[in-house]
């Protein structure tokens, strides 16, 4: 019976190994491609950020050509979508829109993953006092709600920022990350202190590798899985509250073109025209319901308990 | 127990003092002039200007003046908004209402969310756990603002269902209804979701296949074992969304011409009132931090095998 199972563990041995060499990123890469709805958020999120890049492919029409006179015109009267109480193409604006949305979104979310995540990072490496004073900063950033403290943010910086369109949106990704970042922080820190008792680290430790070797090559691989999915959610998430922002009228303004803008003004016609509310506000839903249903099938496909 | 919760307080003292810093240089000290718009479409006078300088200490270095700020607020002394109202009277009016609201949105999607997160968990895969599934992304993608003008106009004005704006300074159960709703609605879908992920994880659990082996029902099972453990995570969201939703709801305040915090706050950032901002958002995160340390105590009492000692 000994020699029996010698022989099954031989011959199982070589294909085991072969599985091992899979990596965890080869590994949720393919059970990635086998999910529909990552495919459907992938083409969803890919139109997007092509429509921010090059709206000109989309429409030839410019968003800021105001014809008073057909000024709440309905779907279909020579325009696609309608036209808005400025005249303006609610299409070729919905189209212009999509730059401001994914830049706040995509700003937000690297100033806070790299804030957040070398913090995190670090509180949870060096652990001690270092660790309780990042903590305690982060309490602190963390308790005023993350609208609130934009919004303050927004009003005391600088008339600078408002010079043209890249530092508007800059303006309101610095707002949106100066309170973001400590959730960041902290799922990173409770991510590495899992994987920092590990044997792997231990060794590499006892080999004489040096703190920046141990956290680059063994402890962020296999601690930046969590990041990973909340920053795809979150991107949605600031894609909203720049949304809100600009809604309030304190994001970004006027001659800048933006859904959230866009839907503020529309709300006044909501009785008569509501079709000026209707397109905007299906961009900025779809752009976020694209992110949040990457995050999550970046997660089933992350996550070994759902194999 | 005793010295968790006094350790907890302590920790708070920091926090509480690094937030009202952070508030106060980013009202008082970054560029800007906290006396532009103060007096209408010209500059302020001289001597108005010195007067404001002089009562906000603004002359002072910024450390001196923030600690002569928290010199007054420990005595209890949120100061003065610029039209002379002492900050605590304003929130005294408006704090009761913002409450009310909270506590009704909370209601709202504890009482549903935790109703629908259990129904789809034990039925899982079927035709009501799709469509939750769908309709809880479909809300969770699309914004508050869209939400509460759309439902205002359709369930308001429309159908005349609800009331559509709120007309008194002490709005009543029915007039915050539609607002909770919108306000919870958001929350509502989380809540579901968690609630459904939990319940499926505890179902596979080895207790639970006890307590059914033993001879419990599965409505017993469930209910008494399975559904107390899979309320942990659902709690803590609940009260990190009920600490949140005190902090005044801005967007849904404004659409519903609400009295509360948000509307307050939000008036008060944009004339640069600065005094207002400061000790309302102090409030803000004090009764933040105390609604945190209730959730983290509520666990013990969910799950004894999380004690505090």
């Amino acid at each position: 019976m000994t020699e029996a199972a010698a022989v099954v563990s031989e011959t199982v041995a070589p294909n085991g190994s072969s599985d091992e060499n899979r990596s965890l990123a080869s590994d949720a890469w393919r059970s990635l491609r086998k999910n529909p709805i990552f495919w459907a958020s992938a083409v969803l999120i890919s139109i997007f950020v092509l429509m921010a890049i090059f709206p000109s492919l989309f429409t030839s029409t410019d968003p800021r050509e105001a014809v008073l006179s057909e000024s709440r015109s309905r779907p279909g009267d020579g325009t696609w979508f309608g036209r808005d109480i400025q005249g303006y193409d609610i299409y070729a604006r919905c189209i212009y829109g999509a730059r401001a949305s994914i830049l706040v979104g995509v700003l937000t979310t690297i100033l806070t993953v790299s804030i957040g995540g070398f913090i995190g990072v670090m509180s949870g490496y060096l652990g001690g006092a270092a660790d309780a004073v990042m903590s305690r900063v982060g309490d602190v950033f963390f308790a005023i709600p993350l609208l609130l403290g934009a919004i303050i943010f927004l009003v005391s910086l600088p008339d600078f920022f408002s010079s043209n369109a890249f530092l508007g949106a800059l303006k309101v990704s610095l707002a949106l990350a100066v309170l973001g970042w400590p959730s960041m922080a902290r799922l990173m820190r409770s991510s590495v202190i899992q994987v920092k008792p590990n044997d792997y680290v231990q060794a590499a430790r006892a080999l004489g590798a040096s703190p920046s070797r141990i956290v680059r090559s063994h402890i962020l691989p296999n601690s930046v899985a969590p990041l990973i999915v909340v920053a795809t959610i979150s991107l949605g998430g600031y894609i909203a509250a720049e949304a809100t922002l600009s809604f309030l009228g304190i994001g970004l303004q006027a001659p800048a073109v933006s859904w959230g803008i866009d839907i503020s003004a529309a709300l006044v016609g909501l009785r008569t025209t509501p079709h000026m509310l209707f397109f905007p506000s299906l961009f900025l839903s779809l752009a976020v319901l694209g992110f949040i249903l990457l995050g999550d099938a970046v997660r089933d496909a992350l996550d070994p308990k759902n194999r | 127990m005793g010295t968790y919760i006094i350790r907890r307080l302590l920790q708070m003292i920091p926090v509480i003092l690094g937030a009202t810093f952070l508030i106060f240089t980013m009202v008082f000290a970054l560029p800007g002039d906290p006396l532009a718009g103060k007096c209408g479409e010209r500059p302020c006078p001289p001597a108005y200007a010195a007067e404001f300088r002089e009562r906000y200490n603004l002359n002072d270095p910024l450390p001196v003046q923030y600690a002569k700020y928290v010199t007054n607020l420990v005595q209890g002394d949120l100061g003065e908004t610029t039209n002379g109202i002492p900050v605590l009277d304003q929130l005294k009016t408006r704090y009761p209402v913002t409450a009310k609201l909270a506590l009704m949105a909370i209601a709202f999607e504890a009482i549903i969310g935790i109703f629908v997160g259990v129904l789809t968990g034990i039925r899982r895969g079927g035709f009501l756990d799709n469509l939750v599934l769908i309709s809880t992304l479909v809300v969770i993608s699309i914004p508050v603002f869209v939400i509460g003008g759309v439902s205002q106009y359709f369930l308001g004005v429309k159908l005349g269902w609800f009331p559509v704006t709120v007309t008194s300074s002490n709005p009543s159960f029915y007039e915050l209804m539609l607002p909770a709703m919108v306000l919870g609605s958001l929350s509502l879908a989380y809540v579901s979701r968690l609630m459904r992920t939990s319940l499926v994880e505890n179902l596979r659990a080895d207790y639970l296949r006890t307590a059914v082996a033993k001879g419990l029902t599965k409505r017993r099972a469930i209910g008494l074992h399975a559904l107390r453990n899979s309320m942990i995570p659902v709690i803590t969201f609940i009260g990190f969304d009920f600490g949140a939703l005190l902090g005044g709801a801005i967007v849904t305040e404004a659409i519903f011409n609400i009295p509360g915090i948000g509307g307050y706050l939000f008036r008060s950032i944009r004339a640069r009132d600065g005094a207002s901002v400061v000790g309302t958002v102090t409030v803000l995160v004090i009764v933040y931090l105390f609604v945190n340390l209730l959730v983290d105590l509520l666990y013990g009492l969910l799950d004894p095998r999380i004690s505090h000692d």
